[in-house]
């Protein structure tokens, strides 16, 4: 049997192989994002686990550390999605495999 | 490791999995929302009720929204003829799976190492509220300018380009 924050950090450990299997996997830029979102959140899942279990959880270091990369992962989807709208109207493909030259 | 645990945790990976595994677009997206929703389950189990609910509010609300946004912006609900995995789908796997064992590995050795069940942390919304006007402000108002930055740049580069005068 094992402890509360080993099975956390097992979760996050394999929602981060899955994201990281749909980013290298998937063809569409669409899902390469998604697959990025899910290991953010794999990494979030491991900071907010280690800050319940670890031995100060009063300093906030890890929940105050989750809530900034929430925050940033934000932005970075933002910004991923326009890049995505915008090769879109580029090439009229989402489709990484076709993307194979850097000038628009 | 009580119950709701592991209904969480099946939650979670099911959503990741049909996530990365599903044909349809839409179908994807909406699967990612149940990963999402299962990790804002988690931390509220994790007793991080400010985390689960930014979880949900940031996630759920609105980069849910702005994935199925995008893919109906690209059209790319539409399965494509010629499947929808890389042609270097085996080398992806295996990275992913060789990741998956070191983590697994590293966190099955250090079992002893890690601390075991410890009290429920008392830190209310307060709490979050004076950390971050207080040791944490500078990083919030970075935070803040790299939204303000991030919100502009997607706009900028999701702008039409066709409306620029010729010079």
């Amino acid at each position: 049997m094992t402890t509360p924050l080993a099975g956390y950090l097992l979760v996050a450990a394999l929602l981060f192989a899955i994201g990281l299997a749909g980013a290298l996997v998937r063809r569409n830029a669409i899902l390469v994002l998604i697959g990025i979102e899910l290991m953010l959140n794999a990494a979030n899942l491991n900071l907010i686990a280690f800050w319940r279990f670890g031995p100060h959880p009063e300093l906030l270091t890890g929940m105050m550390f989750a809530i900034f990369s929430i925050a940033v992962a934000a932005a970075e989807a933002a910004v991923g999605l326009g890049l995505v709208i915008s090769i879109y109207r580029h090439t009229n493909s989402t489709d990484l495999d076709k993307m194979n030259r850097m000038k628009g | 490791m009580s119950p709701i645990f592991y209904i969480l945790a099946a939650l979670t990976i099911g959503g990741g999995l049909a996530a990365v595994l599903l044909k349809n677009l839409v179908h994807a997206a909406l699967a990612t929302t149940v990963a999402f929703a299962g990790l804002a389950l988690l931390y509220l189990e994790l007793d991080a009720q400010f985390a689960g609910f930014a979880q949900i509010l940031v996630y759920i609300g609105a980069v849910a929204i702005l994935i199925v946004f995008a893919i109906l912006l690209t059209r790319g609900s539409d399965v494509p003829k010629d499947g929808v995995f890389s042609r270097t789908w085996a080398v992806g796997l295996v990275i992913a799976a060789a990741v998956f064992a070191v983590l697994a590995w590293a966190v099955l050795e250090s079992l002893r190492a890690v601390p075991q069940q410890a009290a429920v942390p008392a830190v209310t919304v307060d709490d979050i509220g004076n950390a971050l006007v207080g040791r944490y402000v500078l990083p919030l108002e970075i935070v803040g300018l790299l939204l303000t930055a991030a919100t502009i740049g997607a706009v900028i580069v999701a702008m039409h380009e066709k409306e620029r005068p010729k010079s």
